[in-house]
C-alpha cells in the first residue's frame, strides 16, 4: 500500500481549505502541507456562493453592529466569543483576498462597494457581482498556485480517518483515476469538505455535498454540534433548486403571493416600502422568510406549478440596467434554465434547503476534541452561526475559520512526533473493507438510488421547516432501517478506474449518518428557535436550550445528543425584532 | 411530445476495452431535463457503472463538459429538447486522454495553468494596514471579462490548434494570464512573457476563434489572445529591452 508522509493535511479544497493550506505555509514554511479533495479545487461548492462576503468597512458601521446582527440573526445560539473574533478579523481577511486578486464590485473612486443583505442593520456586504464564491474560489486557488510547499492530491476521495494514541495521524484515500489506495500521514488534519445538502431532496447545493467530513468526524468519536439547524434559502428555482441570490432582494426585488401581494407584512417584518429597509420585509433573515412560505402555502395563497408550491420574486422595476450591474448571474440562470427574462417577468421561487449550521464541533482555533483534528467551514460549527446564519457569513467565515484553523494546525504539528508504526496495519484494514466489502462485492440487493430517494423523502417530511415529534420518531426509526439496507447495496461497477459508483456507495453511508444527526438532534431539541420549528414545541426555551446540542456515535452506530452552554459574552438573550 | 429519447454514450473500461464504443440508452424526455439529468438517470436507474463528472448543476463549477451532438458543452446547460428528436450523441471532450467513459484527463491544463503564474505578482507588498488596492469601475471592467473562466475546458475541446499541437498553452490559460496582465494591482507581466510569447504561447493561435464560440461565460479567450498579440505583447517586448522606458 502507498503511503505519504506530511505535516498537516487539508481535507477539502474549497475556500476554507485553500485559506487554511495558504495559512499553514505563511506561518509555518518548513512544513509539508498537502490538500486532499475529491474533486478539484475550482469545483468546490464555494463556486456556486453568489451573494457576497459581510466584514466591516465602512464609516457608520461597527463591529458591534455586525456582532449584534449576526447573533439576533441566529437567534441567540451562537457563541458570542467566537462572534467577536469573527467581526474583528473578518475585514482583514477580506483585504487579504483582496490583495490576492478577488476582483470586488467598487465606488467610483476606487474603494470596495458594499451591499445590504438581509437581517443586517447597515450595509456591509461585499460582492463581486453575483458571482462572489466564484471569484473567491478561483482567487484563492490560483493564489495557492504560488505556493511550491502545497502539495495537492485532486480527485482523491477520503474513506476514513486514522486515529492513534488519541491523536489524529491522517486518512486513508482512493485515488478515483486509478483505484489506488492510498494512506497518507499527518501529524494534524484539517477538514474542511462543506455542508451535507444532499440528505435533502432539494437543495441549492452540488452534488459532492454529502457531508463527507461530518461523518468522518463523527465516526472517529468527535461529536457534531448543533445539526437540526437547517437553513432554507427562501428563493430557490422549483424543480432545479438553483439559488436566487438574497442580492436580488436587498437591491429592491419583492416577493409576492398569488395576489400579487407582498405577503412578508403579514409576518411581523415591517411594512412594505418600495425601496429597500435595513433588517425590514424582503430583507429580513431566511428562516422568517421560509416559514413565512409555509403559512402562505397553507392559507392558499402560493402559486402551483409542476413541481409544487411557488411564489413571485419580482425584480422588474429595478430596470435592466440595475439588474445587469448589479444581478448578472440571476438573469443569466433564469434565462438559461427556466427561459424566463426577470427584466420582463417575474421569477417562480420557493425555499430550498441551502445551508448547515451545524457541524463538526470545534473551539474558536478550529480544533476538534480529538488531537491533531481540526475543522472549519461549513463542515465545522465554532459557532458563529447558531440557530439561523445571517447571509454573507459563511464567505466570510471560509477565510477567518479557515486561517485561524491553519494556524493552529500548524503549531501543533510542528511539536508533534511522527506517525505511530501501528497506523499502517489500520490503513490496511481500511483497504481490505473498501476492496472485499465494497468493490469486489457481488450479490447485494438494494440500490443506490433506490435508497438515496428513501431518505430524501423521510428526511423532507420529518426535518424540513416546520417539524413534530412523530414524524421525527418515525423518521429515526426509518434511517436505521436505512441503514441496515445499505449493508446490502449492490454494485455493479468493479473496475478500479474512476469508479463513481464505489463513491456513490460510501456518500450515502455518510449522508445517512449525517441525516440520523440530524434528526435526532432535531427530535430531543424540543423547543422553536431560529431555523428549528417544532409545531409541537412553538415557544423558544432559554431555560432548558439556550445550548448546543452534541451528537456522539452510540456503540450502536446511532446518535446520542448531549447539550453545551453557549457563551454569552455582552449580549443576553432577547427577542429578535425586525421590520420595526 | 415525445416519450422517451435515446442517449447514445462513450463508454471506455480500459480493464474491458482496448478502445471507446458506444452504449445506447433510452430514457424519458421530459421538458425541463438536460443531458446531465439524462445521464444521472442513467446512473440511477439503468446502469451504474457509468463514469463521469458533475457537481454544482447551475453552469459555474465547470465539471461536467462533454461533447452533445459533436459539440463540446456544459452538459447541465444543454437541453434535451434542443436534440430532437434524438438521439443525443455524448462524448467526452476532445484532445484530452480519456480516463474512462465520459471522464478525461486534465493534468496537462492543471500544469499549464501553473505555468503562467495566474495570481497577483507585486515588486512590493502594500501592508493591509493600508487598505485596499484603489480600483475603479473602468479599471475592474479592463480584465472582468477574463477573469469569468470557470476552467471547463470546453474551449480546449474546439481548438484545432490545441488538437494538433498539444503543447499549445491553450485559450483559457492565455486568457487567465491576460486576466492578471490586464489587473491595475498586478506588475506580473514581464514574468508572463516568455510563456505566453515563446513557442507554445499566443502565436501558435491562427485566430479560428472557435474557443470563443463554445464559451460558456462569454470569456472571449480569442479577443484575449489577439488583444496580447496586438497591444500586450508588444508592449512588454519593449519593456523588458528598455527597462528603463515606458513602465
Amino acid at each position: 500500500m502507498d503511503l505519504f508522509a506530511c505535516d498537516v493535511l487539508v481535507v477539502g479544497g474549497g475556500g476554507a481549505g485553500l485559506r487554511a493550506a495558504i495559512a499553514v505555509a505563511e506561518t509555518h514554511p518548513r512544513l509539508r502541507v498537502a490538500v486532499i479533495s475529491k474533486v478539484y479545487p475550482m469545483r468546490s461548492h464555494t463556486v456556486s456562493a453568489e451573494g457576497g462576503a459581510a466584514a466591516v468597512i465602512k464609516a457608520g458601521d461597527s463591529l458591534d453592529e455586525h456582532a449584534y446582527d449576526t447573533i439576533s440573526g441566529a437567534d441567540w445560539l451562537c457563541d458570542q466569543d467566537a462572534v467577536e473574533a469573527f467581526v474583528r478579523e473578518a475585514p482583514e481577511e477580506m483585504l487579504r483576498l483582496e490583495h490576492w486578486g478577488c476582483p470586488w464590485n467598487r465606488e467610483p473612486d476606487g474603494h470596495i462597494a458594499v451591499r445590504p443583505f438581509g437581517g443586517m442593520k447597515v450595509e456591509r456586504t461585499w460582492f463581486a457581482a453575483d458571482k462572489t464564491g466564484f471569484h473567491m474560489l478561483h482567487s484563492l486557488f490560483q493564489t495557492t498556485l504560488k505556493y511550491d510547499v502545497i502539495q495537492r492530491f485532486d480527485e482523491y476521495f477520503v474513506t476514513t480517518l486514522l486515529v492513534d494514541e488519541g491523536r489524529c495521524q491522517g486518512v486513508v484515500a482512493i485515488e478515483l483515476g486509478t483505484g489506488k489506495i492510498q494512506a497518507i500521514t499527518a501529524k494534524a488534519v484539517i477538514l474542511c469538505t462543506g455542508g451535507c445538502g444532499k440528505v435533502f431532496p432539494f437543495t441549492t447545493n452540488a452534488s459532492i455535498k454529502n457531508g463527507d467530513g461530518m461523518a468522518l468526524a463523527y465516526r472517529a468519536g468527535t461529536p457534531v454540534k448543533d445539526m437540526e439547524f437547517v437553513q432554507y434559502h427562501p428563493t430557490g428555482l422549483p424543480f432545479t433548486g438553483i439559488l436566487i441570490t438574497e442580492a436580488a432582494r436587498s437591491e429592491g426585488g419583492w416577493l409576492l403571493n398569488k395576489d400579487g401581494y407582498r405577503y412578508l407584512q403579514d409576518y411581523d417584518l415591517g411594512k412594505p416600502e418600495p425601496k429597500p429597509v435595513f433588517r425590514s420585509m424582503e430583507l429580513g433573515p431566511r428562516d422568517r422568510l421560509s416559514q413565512a412560505f409555509v403559512k402562505e402555502q397553507e392559507k392558499d395563497r402560493t402559486l402551483v406549478g409542476p413541481y409544487g408550491h411557488y411564489v413571485h420574486l419580482d425584480v422588474r422595476h429595478l430596470g435592466e440596467r440595475v439588474i445587469d450591474k448589479k444581478i448578472p448571474f440571476v438573469r443569466e440562470l433564469c434565462l438559461k434554465y427556466v427561459g424566463i427574462d426577470p427584466v420582463k417577468e417575474m421569477i417562480p421561487v420557493r425555499p430550498v434547503v441551502h445551508y448547515m449550521m451545524g457541524g463538526i464541533h470545534t473551539d474558536i482555533h478550529g480544533a476538534t476534541p480529538l488531537p491533531g483534528l481540526y475543522a472549519a467551514g461549513e463542515a465545522a460549527c465554532v459557532s458563529i452561526n447558531g440557530a439561523n446564519r445571517l447571509g454573507s457569513n459563511s464567505l466570510t467565515e471560509i477565510l477567518v475559520f479557515g486561517a485561524r484553523a491553519g494556524k493552529a494546525a500548524a503549531a501543533f504539528a510542528a511539536e508533534q512526533r511522527e506517525a505511530s508504526s501501528s497506523i499502517l496495519d489500520q490503513a490496511q484494514d481500511e483497504q481490505r473493507r473498501l476492496e472485499d466489502t465494497l468493490l469486489h462485492r457481488t450479490g447485494g440487493k438494494e440500490r443506490i438510488a433506490t435508497l438515496r430517494a428513501e431518505m430524501h423523502q423521510v428526511m423532507e417530511e420529518s426535518a424540513g421547516i416546520y417539524r413534530a415529534e412523530a414524524a421525527l420518531k418515525k423518521a429515526a426509526e426509518k434511517l436505521q432501517e436505512l441503514q441496515e439496507r445499505a449493508r446490502d447495496v449492490a454494485l455493479e461497477d468493479h473496475s478500479y478506474t474512476f469508479n463513481t459508483e464505489l463513491t456513490a456507495a460510501l456518500e450515502l453511508s455518510y449522508m445517512l449518518d449525517v441525516a440520523q444527526m440530524i434528526v435526532q438532534s432535531a427530535l430531543e431539541r424540543t423547543e422553536s428557535r431560529g431555523s428549528h420549528q417544532r409545531t409541537d414545541h412553538p415557544q423558544r426555551d432559554d431555560e432548558r436550550f439556550l445550548k448546543h446540542s452534541l451528537a456522539y456515535r452510540a456503540e450502536d452506530g446511532s446518535p446520542r445528543i448531549e447539550y453545551l452552554p453557549v457563551t454569552i459574552t455582552r449580549w443576553p438573550p432577547g427577542q429578535r425584532v425586525y421590520g420595526r | 411530445m415525445q416519450a422517451t429519447v435515446a442517449l447514445t454514450v462513450t463508454r471506455y473500461r480500459p480493464e474491458r476495452e482496448s478502445e471507446p464504443t458506444f452504449q445506447t440508452y433510452e430514457v424519458p424526455f421530459r421538458k425541463d431535463w438536460v443531458v446531465l439529468d439524462a445521464l444521472n438517470h442513467i446512473k440511477d436507474n439503468l446502469d451504474g457503472s457509468l463514469s463521469y463528472r458533475w457537481s454544482c448543476r447551475m453552469g459555474v463549477c465547470g465539471s461536467c463538459g462533454m461533447k452533445v451532438n459533436g459539440i463540446p458543452k456544459l452538459t447541465c446547460a444543454a437541453f434535451l429538447s434542443d436534440d430532437l428528436p434524438g438521439p443525443v450523441r455524448v462524448e467526452p471532450l476532445d484532445y484530452f486522454p480519456i480516463i474512462r467513459d465520459l471522464v478525461v484527463d486534465l493534468t496537462d491544463f492543471m500544469r499549464k495553468l501553473t505555468k503562467v503564474k495566474p495570481w497577483i505578482i507585486r515588486k512590493e507588498e502594500r501592508p493591509l494596514a493600508e487598505g485596499e488596492y484603489l480600483q475603479t469601475p473602468d479599471q475592474l471592467d479592463a480584465y472582468k471579462q477574463f477573469s469569468m473562466c470557470i476552467n471547463c475546458m470546453l474551449c480546449y475541446s474546439a481548438c484545432p490548434i490545441y488538437g494538433l499541437e498539444p503543447s499549445f498553452i491553450g485559450p483559457a490559460v492565455i486568457a487567465l494570464a491576460q486576466r492578471y496582465n490586464m489587473d491595475s494591482r498586478d506588475q506580473g507581466a514581464a514574468e508572463r512573457l516568455e510563456i505566453l510569447s515563446g513557442h507554445d504561447g499566443i502565436w501558435q493561435c491562427t485566430f479560428v476563434g472557435e474557443c470563443t464560440k463554445v464559451c460558456p461565460k462569454h470569456v472571449d479567450p480569442a479577443g484575449a489572445i489577439q488583444q496580447y498579440k496586438l497591444t500586450g505583447a508588444a508592449h512588454w517586448v519593449k519593456s523588458l529591452l528598455l527597462p528603463w522606458g515606458t513602465r
